[in-house]
């Protein structure tokens, strides 16, 4: 019998659930019968591009996932990586675009929320979260609204669960005018011979469901993230789930403290597809079956079916297999916390999933092929087209350096985000050693240790449209150079594969080329993948967003207390580090100074990163430098007005080497570069020439003003008001 | 002094509290369930900051009901000291133990950023070891740090020395752009009438050493152990 809202299971249905008609037959055959109309959830669900990675698997095998150091790589809840005094640190960037477009403040809040599970499921207390955020064009009204219920959707969740926010990025384009980025980086603490990991174990061991009570939330929102937006996306609404952090705070704790008893045998956040995929998973990675009765699973609302259960997205739950004579001491903890617990099934000797649900069997499928089956496509692509070397002598320079400045540290690209970040508790913990702002990388110390981690989030999106592959390179290599700015030893990121779709060969082969581009950077700087997501499918009536694979790196500082920033103390020598052809394609300069968004963006060399990397770390570990940069959007003018600003202290600059164009000297952005504050230039100078390290004494840091070589003087407090203005006169002007 | 930390369900500043006292007094205060009854021989209680309950239906007032509430009015009564930070000073005026309570802030925004406090006396224990009129900064992290009382109560905690700390710039001087979340009268903390009991938005256990960021909180926590 059909039960109401249910309908026939058909061809029809499985297309309206996402499936096509080759993934419908599949279904059939391993069935072997019509499914009912909650297998065929199950399936939809588990086979959507969000949870199979059915496009992107092929590609993501390329990436490099081992190093000494890394514990557990892609594959897990959340990468793992040994950082020394038998800790590791637990991290992952995942998105929430889809949810964040169509609902700003829940599609952001419960995004930071998804992606502190994702870490503390594996036993590790969340010490602090970033954001890489990407918006549409300031003026369309649209953005407004996103970018206000974002930050505070961001800030609402992260504020109350009580783990600091302390770092991301924010880019705008209007090719993110109907579909933000929203991605969300967790970076956890455990024990590395405690680390809790998913496969369940144990047949008859009892499946436990713990946190918040299921409701209608959520349904099919894994399918709904594995579609492109249409002008309707307003309808979805109810697809969005509802965040509270207050159960995700005390998720937190209880977890913990169960986690530091031997109850627990397998755990798993329900993220994207609920119970569905934590149960399927989970017996899947133990090569077990699991039974589960839905009449035990809390619930928020009646007359649920089955569908509706297996489906729902509501958040702050979790699934643990216990070991049973831990059951009632793990009820206790949970109820201490005020939390459900429900024993809702057992592991079997099945090999299936099944489902109960008021005395019916309402599923009963084979674990191994819905999970080996599961559709695996090689798409064809097709290669970004090469962009012109542009000739900066070409480009003429109608703004001068001082004009093409205040333009630049205004623009919305560049200028301060203190409004965003004054909205995140950046210090609760009392860790923080570097808040947003103050360094490259934020730093955060390790509660009674000498030791501290660098974190960053980087990507130049621009670059990657122009050129996948050098795009991907140049996120990669961006982000280990944030982390090596502040002293770090980078150890490895975790990637967030922002992209249209994947059916059309242009996408493709721009997924392709950054993997590409991605898996020689992490090779050449043994700084390996060890988590990542994927979103595809980001484009609305057709029109895909700038190809953004953001990267999430992490390093470790022995010595905390070595970390540098990037405000500038006075009477120090400014020194450049790399060389300058002055690589204007692509630049920030050409885009907001002559309008133009064209030619290639500029080269990155592997080897050359490497070396100025180290060479620059080991002089920041040895105090020989008191402030440092990487120079990357905008080039080295605006990184220097950057330090000036942070430091509240002027410079007077040099003359720029006479083969380059003054503005594309200052504006260029030309890769592998550092700015360096020293107390004297002439030993570093001399160190570098050794090395072989490109090295120019550019300026002098004192005073008030930043003089430049061409007479131009603008005071520190100026170019501060005019790199504050933005944020606060548009959203609350 | 014997120090505790009463935890609610949703506070997350309890371990950054936990961490000044210790580093002042050299020992770990002890961590009080919320459901606790019994405060032993505390000399004081501090409720941290966070979102007691979520924060739900208003800051502090279900907090305000928990069981340990009974315990923590008895030490008052008794004259034990009490340290209420962000909100746990939103729970101590809810808790009827101070007056007024916190509103949203006036920018409607949460906020988060280094502010500016000056201390009106150093002749209580919580003070002594500032210098009267003497600023120092601390970390504010709320989205309801409003102070706001009638007319009669802000002029009779003005008259009677109650008000702790006012909001204000780095020179010391009271300034609207100084008062971030618009409390009245710039009001950042104030005492209970013994002025045995304190309760403060900013959190000054968050700048108790320089790698944080500075040491201006350090002296409240160092008073409290010597006392």
């Amino acid at each position: 019998m059909t039960k109401p809202l249910e309908r026939d299971v058909n061809q029809q249905l499985a297309s309206e659930f996402g499936l096509s008609a080759e993934e419908y037959a599949r279904v059939l055959a391993i069935m072997g019968r019509t499914p009912s109309f909650t297998e065929l959830g199950v399936f939809s669900v588990m086979w959507s591009e969000h949870c199979s990675y059915k496009s992107s698997r092929v590609w993501l095998k390329q990436l490099p996932t081992k190093q000494p150091w890394v514990i557990h790589g892609p594959g897990e809840n959340a990468g793992v990586v040994d950082i020394g005094d038998g800790l590791a640190a637990i991290f992952k960037m995942e998105s929430h675009n889809h949810p964040s477009f169509i609902e700003p403040y829940q599609g952001a809040a419960t995004g930071v929320g998804g992606i502190l599970r994702d870490v503390f499921t594996m036993g590790a207390r969340p010490i602090a979260n970033l954001n890489a955020l990407r918006f549409g064009n300031p003026n369309n009204p649209v953005t407004k609204r996103v970018v206000d219920g974002v930050v505070r959707g961001i800030g609402g969740y992260g504020n109350c669960v009580g783990v600091p926010t302390v770092g991301g990025e924010i880019n705008f384009h209007p090719a993110y005018d109907g579909n933000p980025l929203v991605n969300a980086m967790t970076v956890g603490i455990a024990r590395k011979d405690k680390i809790f990991l998913s496969a369940a174990a144990g047949i008859g061991n009892p499946v436990v469901y713990v946190g918040s009570k299921t409701g209608r939330d959520g349904i099919h929102g894994a399918t709904m993230a594995s579609t492109g937006f249409a002008a309707d996306s307003e309808e979805k609404r109810p697809t969005v789930q509802v965040g509270d952090p207050f159960t995700e705070k005390l998720l937190i704790e209880a977890c913990l403290e169960l986690m530091a008893t031997d109850a627990i045998v397998a755990i798993q956040d329900m993220g994207a597809a609920g119970l569905t995929s934590s149960s399927v998973e989970m017996a899947g990675k133990g090569g077990v079956g699991i039974a589960l009765n839905l009449d035990n699973v809390p619930a928020r609302e009646t007359g649920m079916s089955a569908y509706e259960f297996m489906l729902s997205e509501s958040q702050e739950r979790m699934l643990m297999v216990l070991r049973p004579d831990r059951q009632e001491m793990a009820r206790g903890i949970f109820e201490k916390w005020d939390l459900d617990f429900a024993v809702i099934g057992e592991l079997t000797d099945t090999g299936r999933l099944t489902v109960m649900h008021n005395g019916t069997l309402e599923a009963d499928i084979p674990l191994a092929p819905l999970n080996d089956q599961a559709p695996l496509y090689t798409r064809p692509t097709i290669d970004t087209p090469k962009r012109e070397k542009l000739n900066p002598a070409r480009i003429e320079d109608r703004m001068g350096l001082t004009g093409a400045l205040k333009v630049l540290v205004a623009c919305p690209d560049l200028c301060s985000r203190a409004w965003v970040w004054d909205q995140y508790d950046s210090t609760v913990g009392g860790m923080t050693v570097k808040r947003p702002g103050a360094a490259d990388a934020a730093v955060v110390k390790l509660e009674g240790l000498a030791r501290g981690l660098a974190l960053t989030t980087d990507c130049t999106p621009r670059y990657c449209l122009a050129d996948p592959e050098l795009g991907g390179a140049q996120a990669v290599v961006e982000a280990w150079r944030n982390l090596t700015a502040v002293g770090a030893r980078p150890l490895a990121i975790t990637d967030n594969m922002n992209f249209g779709n994947p059916e059309k060969p242009e996408i493709m082969g721009q997924f392709a080329a950054a993997i590409r581009g991605m898996a020689a950077a992490c090779e050449a700087l043994a700084f390996p993948v060890v988590s990542g997501n994927v979103s595809l499918y980001n484009e609305t009536e057709g029109r895909a967003i700038l190809p953004t694979p953001a990267i999430g790196g992490l390093g470790v500082l022995d010595d905390v207390t070595k970390a540098v920033g990037l405000a500038l103390p006075p009477w120090l020598d400014l020194v450049l580090i790399g060389s300058t052809q002055g690589w204007l394609g692509q630049s920030l300069w050409l885009r907001e100074i002559a309008g133009r968004e064209d030619g290639s963006p500029p080269p990155v060399d592997l080897a050359v990163e490497r070396a100025n990397g180290d060479f620059v770390r080991t002089r920041i570990l040895d105090g020989t430098i008191r402030a440092c940069h990487d120079v990357s959007d905008g080039g080295v003018l605006v990184a220097i007005a950057e330090m000036a600003m942070a430091g509240g202290v002027g410079v007077r600059l040099s003359t720029h080497p006479r083969d380059v164009p003054g503005h594309a000297f200052w504006f260029g952005e030309d890769q592998a570069r550092y700015l360096i504050a020293v107390p004297d230039s002439a030993s570093v100078l001399r160190a570098a020439e050794t090395a072989g390290i490109p090295a120019t004494r550019i300026g002098t840091s004192g005073g008030k003003d930043l003089t430049l070589p061409d007479g131009g003087t603008i005071s520190v407090d100026e170019l501060r008001a005019l790199h504050e203005r933005f944020f606060p006169a548009w959203m609350d002007g | 002094m014997k120090a505790g930390i009463v935890v609610f369900p949703g506070i997350n500043r309890e371990r950054d509290m936990a961490i000044a006292l210790k580093n002042s007094s050299g020992h770990a205060p002890r961590m009080i369930w919320h459901k606790e009854t019994d405060l032993g021989d505390l000399d004081l209680v501090v409720l941290p900051g966070g979102f007691a309950f979520g924060d739900y239906l208003r800051c502090g007032a279900m907090a305000a009901h928990s069981p340990v509430m009974r315990a923590v009015h008895d030490h008052a009564s008794r004259g034990g000291y009490i340290l209420g930070v962000c909100n746990g000073f939103q729970i101590l005026t809810e808790a009827d133990l101070l007056p007024g309570a916190l509103l949203r802030n006036a920018s409607l925004r949460f906020l988060s950023m280094d502010c500016h406090l000056r201390v009106e006396r150093r002749d209580t224990v919580f003070t002594s070891r500032f210098q009267t009129g003497t600023t120092f900064r601390a970390v504010m992290a709320h989205g309801d740090g409003n102070y706001f009382a009638d007319g009669a109560t802000l002029d009779r905690l003005e008259q009677e020395g109650l008000v702790a700390f006012r909001y204000v710039n780095s020179a010391g001087n009271i300034e609207p752009e100084a008062n971030l979340n618009g409390s009245a009268r710039s009001i950042a903390g104030i005492f209970s009438p013994n002025r045995r009991v304190l309760g403060l938005m900013p959190h000054p256990e968050d700048l108790v050493d320089p790698l944080m960021g500075g040491t201006d909180g350090k002296p409240l926590f160092d008073a409290l152990a010597a006392a």
